[in-house]
């Protein structure tokens, strides 16, 4: 009896489960499936980073702050959960580091390569000196003193187009750092005008819009050489430098790989996987019934259970699903009655040899689990290996369903059908036997 | 037991089946996928009518850049593009070009530069050779203690002969389908290979594993004599299992080949092609095998 209500609990416990699986679905849950990029819509996009300038060393750290700055520029686009990620190839490779940029939702690829590469806007803008004061007068009359900086400059044409470089210097005898800019052709006809109609005003940079620093101009300057200096430290000056050199980004990067996926098409993908989820499931257990009778049913039962158990591990861990974990998920349904057969068929020798149901169930089992441990664990190798040398996200999605069906098919073949399969079984041999026969003949022994 | 009497016959077909195969690889040889070679793949989706690929092929003549370009269809409504690599906006021009003539819509679009192919290229074999090693590893392990009458090595062996023979004949469908449907490789075939990889072992695993149990009830100076009728008596009983598991894998394939969305239906079919191969390895190949090993020995 005791069986039985254990069997009554995993029921239990499983319904609990589906409802779990179900309820979670709704609007605003945390457990939602969270879907790949190819299931759900949206672009892929795979940077190398050229590391080459990078002084030995400091690679983590530039490939950090490329990160991060990625990260600035991807959070514009406004998408739910952008992934941007760092990662090194393999030793052999010519792109050993790379950026991956994942734009769920985002189909409008040339937006995206265009925002990700853009390079910094590097502005001089003057100060409308005229107006400022006005403004700042009225404020201090008021007694609200709230600029907002960016109305009092007018741009003046010099962008960061027209540097030719710029480089980091320490000014005797203080040693204090400045960043000094040289101009191309173009920008230094361009500043020398600036400098000779508007000495004694100030001249701004602005970096992306927000003002980095704000120098007076003290003289006329025809050579096209400019100094920024103020409040820097070390470090921030030579942020600067790296940033005006290499358009902001502290490695340059280069596109070696895009892929966009319609939303229609994930959705459709999406439909189809699990339509063939269905369809595999039905076709399974109506071999499995046909074949095995009522233990085919129990199997078809404890099938039910390992769905529902992946499908909860999926929301709990939580695994990204992509079209190939689908497919891996489709895969493990057939594999996972493997242990069943396995059991099933050294049921069906007990019984030859007279055993009761019940007892052979048992026996079935205890006989079956060395091929199904070490067939399994054979698979679970593969699946190891897969994960670990997939590069491709894809060949990851599916290794990694893959492995944990493989875990879970275990525990359902042993525990979910093991203790079915008992809770239905007579103790005695004969009442009931046509139920436990194999195959389609029905040959009285 | 008839099949390890005959086993002649099953090794002279696999024999023949493996050759063809290695014919076709050196003549035909394997279509590689953009992951594998580089280039860009775009995958159109036709709304109302769909062109036929000469209709495709005069539409797009004109664009230069599109060299060596090859058709697919893909399902009813879509056809794939593959090509060498093109930027994001020569294909904007392709499909907007396209949009003239046809309502089309863009549903996937990949490009992959080369350098990522090599590398993946040298993965795979990595993870095939690592994989392999690690299980012959692992088999010789759990069939330590039968040393008789052939040694845990030669279980690991012929487990390694069988799958070399699972994993050339899905190459061989994939070298016929390349070359009538330009079906190509990919990622995922490799991640497939593994799987057949996965599978085959577990396969031969079940029927060594009957051995092994069977040869424990015989007494020592029997072992080797009565060798092949345990190996008889093992296949006999396991064959009812390898098939049913097998069928219920292909059912579970057969659904994803059929329902399952374009990306993953080559993956589907090596897997089925893979797992008929192992089936049949393990029953017809792998136990004859080792039989045959022993007699051998026994010389």
């Amino acid at each position: 009896m005791k069986i039985r209500l254990t069997s009554i609990i995993i029921l239990i416990a499983l319904a609990l489960g589906g409802w779990f699986v179900y309820n979670t679905q709704k609007e605003g849950s945390n457990y939602q499936f969270k879907y790949g990029l190819d299931l759900q819509g949206g672009t892929h996009l795979m940077y190398r980073a050229d590391i080459s300038d990078v002084v030995d060393g400091d690679i983590n750290g530039a490939l950090n702050s490329l990160k991060e700055t990625i990260e600035r520029r991807v959070n514009i686009f406004g998408v739910s959960e952008p992934l941007v990620q760092t990662e090194v190839g393999g030793r052999l490779s010519e792109d050993k580091y790379r950026l991956i940029v994942e734009l769920p939702g985002v189909t409008d690829t040339s937006e995206a390569i265009r925002l990700i590469g853009q390079t910094p806007l590097l502005e001089f803008r003057l100060l409308d000196s005229g107006k400022a004061l006005k403004i700042s007068q009225e404020q201090i009359e008021d007694g609200t003193l709230n600029i907002d900086v960016n109305e009092l400059y007018v741009p003046t044409g010099l962008t960061g187009g027209l540097l030719e470089r710029a480089q980091l210097q320490f000014v005797p005898p203080t040693n204090e750092p400045v960043v000094s800019l040289k101009f191309n052709s173009e920008g230094k006809d361009l500043f020398s005008e600036l400098t000779k109609n508007n000495i004694g005003e100030v001249l701004a940079i602005f970096l992306d819009g927000e003002p980095v620093s704000a120098p007076v101009i003290n003289s006329h300057i025809a050579n096209g050489q400019a100094q920024i200096s103020g409040a820097f430290t070390t470090e921030e000056a030579r942020l600067l430098v790296r940033d005006l050199n290499f358009g902001a980004l502290p490695v340059p990067i280069e596109l070696i790989e895009t892929q966009t996926v319609g939303p229609t098409l994930g959705q459709e993908t999406l439909y189809k996987g699990a339509m063939a989820l269905m369809i595999g499931f039905i076709a399974i257990t109506i071999f499995l019934v046909i074949w095995y009778r009522l233990l085919g049913l129990i199997a078809g039962l404890s099938l039910i259970g390992y769905v529902i158990i992946m499908l909860m591990l999926f929301k709990l861990i939580p695994v990204t699903l992509t079209s190939s974990g689908v497919a891996g998920l489709i895969l493990s349904l057939g594999m996972t009655v493997d242990a069943n057969v396995l059991i099933f068929e050294r049921m069906r020798e007990e019984l030859k040899g007279g055993a009761s149901p019940y007892n052979a169930i048992q026996t079935g089992v205890k006989r079956a689990w060395s091929s199904i441990r070490d067939g399994n664990l054979s698979s679970l190798i593969s699946a190891v290996i897969l994960y670990w040398f997939a590069g491709a996200a894809i060949v990851k999605g599916f290794a990694l369903v893959f492995a944990i069906g493989i875990a879970v098919s275990m525990f359902t073949a042993i525990f979910v059908t093991k203790i079915f399969a008992m809770a239905v079984s007579p103790d005695t041999k004969d009442r009931f036997k046509w139920l436990f026969n194999m195959g389609i003949s029905n040959k009285k022994k | 037991m008839w099949i390890i009497k005959n086993r002649k016959i099953f090794y002279t077909f696999s024999s023949i089946l493996v050759a063809v195969v290695i014919g076709l690889l050196f003549t035909w040889g394997i279509r590689f996928g953009i992951d594998f070679t580089g280039g860009s793949l775009l995958e159109l989706e036709f709304d109302g009518k769909v062109p036929t690929h000469d209709e495709l092929y005069s539409d797009l003549e004109s664009y230069d850049f599109l060299a060596g370009y090859s058709l697919r269809s893909s399902g009813e409504t879509g056809e794939i593009l593959r090509t060498k690599e093109i930027t994001d906006e020569q294909k904007n021009t392709i499909i907007s070009g396209l949009q003239e003539s046809y309502s089309v819509t863009e549903s996937r679009f990949s490009s992959i530069g080369p350098t990522l192919g090599d590398e993946l290229k040298t993965k795979a074999i990595l993870a095939v050779v690592l994989a392999l090693f690690f299980i012959v590893m692992f088999i010789a392990f759990a069939f330590r203690h039968v040393s008789k009458p052939v040694s845990s090595w030669s279980y690991g062996g012929i487990t390694v002969v069988a799958f070399l023979h699972d994993l050339i004949i899905p190459l061989g469908a994939f070298s016929i389908m390349g070359h009538f449907v330009g079906l190509e490789v990919d990622s995922l075939f490799i991640t497939a290979l593994l799987v057949i990889l996965g599978y085959s072992i577990n396969d031969t695993i079940v029927v060594f594993d009957r051995i092994r149990e069977n040869l424990s009830g015989v007494s020592e100076e029997l072992k080797d004599k009565k060798f092949e009728s345990v190996v008889g008596k093992s296949v006999n009983e396991t064959i009812s299992r390898s098939i049913n598991t097998s069928l219920t894998t292909l059912i579970a394939l057969t659904a994803l080949y059929v329902y399952g969305g374009s990306v993953t239906q080559a993956f589907a079919l090596a897997l089925i092609v893979g797992v008929l191969a192992g089936t049949y390895s393990s029953i017809f190949l792998a136990s004859p095998l080792l039989v045959s090993l022993n007699n051998m020995s026994k010389k």
